[in-house]
């Protein structure tokens, strides 16, 4: 299996390009402005409290800051990670060089991991930024180390599952714009799927919930580690890498 | 090193080949020559193991092309036709990447990719962006990808379209300098460099293999006669008569009337017999005004011209100008 070089050249490809460095800006520009505020408020809620004995007992980093700045940042990822894996193979095709990547010794699956791979460390380069805030907030308050490894472990789980399907949708299609937008639908679409559980009958109901990437994501940032949640991501992300295997076989014998 | 038998291949309903069989011997150059959309591209990607065939088979350096593919890509380079480059990465690099993809070991890699850059004249650029590339450059570059795991079969899909004359002088001597220890399969629109470059020729019209060979044997196989073409100012029957009766001549068949009342004809005699000395000696006797006397039916291009002309005419049931059915029937 020849994963590494196809790896080194897809993460070269990303870092040569302005695509990169213009995600990771606004996406640490971002999370910054939400960090701010998330902590300004915190602070000031604490004083507040700190005035009154009985309401401030409760309050921690864990709760008031780290979980709320997760759930907004994987709102953004949710736009942001169409824009890393639109171009994976949308833009071989276009370009044609599909047609030599894959007359290369080297298997399909070789050629869709290494290309995961760079995804994803293109994605934890992204999430690594974000480290600075709690090593902020260890400066000044004790942090629960925890709940905040697994809070990490839970962002590193679902961008492994939106960049799976994010690269599915740019097997699918030569244009990275149509890539990125079936990406975004689909993501979004696991994201609210849950809401509908309460309007269909029963039994149907809980497989709405148990899809939502909401019902399994927050229980991380509480610092729960379940394998039920666990294997929620892994799960769909082997689905996700068994259809685009499926869909660049389905390309080679539609020449 | 190449055989394909009776390769098919479907796109939904329309048949891009149809049962094509050839084979290229160790060392051969073959010029896959054909006329757009006639199957060259899709023969080539079959081969290189971009795509499956429909039906048939194919065998490359004695591995089959969709069993055995991963066998068989380890030993091509491929070109495809329009050069598909990264566009975002420089030319050392890439050439790198290709060789370590290609499982060149990392010990040799660094010198091989220098090598091919010498030899395909790309090292003044390997530090700059492809995209920046001239076509030239960026052809030599594709070229260098191809050969530089050192693979023991080429297939080059067009390599030198897009080139001025001196590069194509250049990437053709490059060709030619790969023979003997690579065997090349390339397709090609310009027939002179089929006849400069190749030993064997194999010509595809609508998805169906119409001929194929050594050159010389397709030449005169397609044309069993020399034929001498003649335009001369004289009474026509008397021309006529008077060519017929050249020992050694088979046919005259006059082809045109011009407005100054000169006759041009197609002048057939046994192969190897020249008549050209006998018509002007005739005309001169005669004090016939002599325009114009040339050999014609000799080279790949009027072979290639018959065939296609031919195959046409039958297509569209058109009276053909060349016993077009015959000549078709007569390939192999």
């Amino acid at each position: 299996m020849r994963i590494w070089p196809i790896y080194k050249k897809e993460l070269r490809l990303y870092f040569t390009s302005p695509v990169a460095y213009v995600i990771l800006t606004t996406f640490l520009f971002i999370a910054g402005y939400f960090f701010t505020s998330i902590f300004s408020f915190f602070v000031r809620s604490s004083m507040q409290m700190a005035m009154n004995p009985q309401m401030g007992r409760d309050l921690n980093v864990t709760d008031s800051v780290l979980r709320p700045l997760f759930g907004n940042l994987s709102v953004i990822l949710l736009f942001l990670i169409p824009l890393v894996t639109m171009r994976l193979f949308a833009e071989e095709r276009r370009s044609g060089t599909i047609e030599l990547l894959l007359t290369y010794p080297v298997r399909d699956g070789a050629v869709l991991i290494g290309k995961y791979l760079s995804a994803l460390t293109m994605y934890a380069t992204m999430i690594a930024g974000t480290l600075v805030y709690p090593a902020m907030l260890a400066f000044f308050t004790r942090v629960e180390w925890g709940p905040l490894a697994t809070g990490y472990l839970g962002f590193l789980l679902m961008g492994a599952l939106f960049l799976a399907i994010g690269l599915f949708a740019s097997s699918l299609t030569e244009n990275q714009i149509v890539a990125a937008l079936i990406t975004f639908g689909a993501l979004l679409m696991l994201w609210i799927i849950g809401w509908v559980a309460d309007l269909v009958p029963a039994p149907y109901g809980a497989v709405f919930t148990h899809l939502s990437v909401l019902e399994h994501n927050d229980t991380f940032a509480k610092g729960v580690l379940d394998t039920k949640d666990v294997i929620y991501f892994v799960d769909l992300t082997a689905l996700a890498l068994f259809l685009t295997l499926r869909s660049l076989e389905a390309r080679r014998w539609k020449g | 090193m190449i055989e394909v038998q009776n390769l098919t291949k479907q796109y939904g309903p329309v048949t891009a080949i149809r049962d094509v069989s050839f084979a290229v011997a160790p060392g051969e150059i073959v010029g896959f020559l054909g006329p757009n959309g006639a199957g060259k591209s899709t023969t080539m990607r079959i081969l290189a193991c971009f795509m499956p065939a429909t039906g048939g088979s194919a065998r490359v350096a004695g591995y089959d092309v969709f069993r055995e593919s991963m066998e068989v890509r380890r030993r091509i380079g491929y070109l495809p036709e329009n050069v598909p480059l990264y566009t975002d990465m420089r030319v050392a690099p890439y050439l790198d990447f290709v060789a370590e993809v290609k499982g060149v070991p990392r010990s040799a890699r660094k010198k091989r990719v220098a090598d091919v850059m010498d030899r395909c004249l790309i090292a003044d650029v390997q530090h700059r962006l492809i995209r920046n590339l001239s076509k030239g450059y960026r052809q030599r570059v594709g070229l260098a990808q191809a050969i530089v795991s050192d693979p023991a079969v080429l297939i080059l899909d067009e390599p030198t379209i897009g080139l001025d004359p001196r590069q194509i002088t250049e990437i053709r001597g490059l060709i030619k300098s790969l023979a003997g220890e690579h065997t090349v399969i390339l397709s090609t629109h310009i027939l002179p460099e089929v006849s400069m470059l190749c030993t064997g020729v194999v010509i595809i019209n609508r998805g169906e293999i119409v001929a194929q060979g050594p050159i010389d044997r397709l030449v005169e196989e397609f044309f069993p006669t020399a034929r001498v073409e003649v335009e001369v100012v004289g009474p026509r029957a008397a021309v006529l008569d008077g060519v017929r009766a050249i020992q050694g001549v088979v046919r005259v068949e006059e082809t045109a009337v011009a407005g100054n009342g000169a006759g041009r004809f197609v002048v057939e005699s046994a192969r190897g017999r020249d008549v050209r000395g006998e018509i002007f000696q005739l005309a001169a006797q005669q004090r016939w005004t002599l325009l114009e006397l040339r050999q014609v039916g000799m080279t790949l291009e009027e072979v290639f011209m018959r065939i296609v002309a031919g195959e046409e005419s039958e297509a569209t049931a058109a009276p053909a100008a060349v016993p077009a059915v015959e000549v078709t029937e007569a390939a192999p």
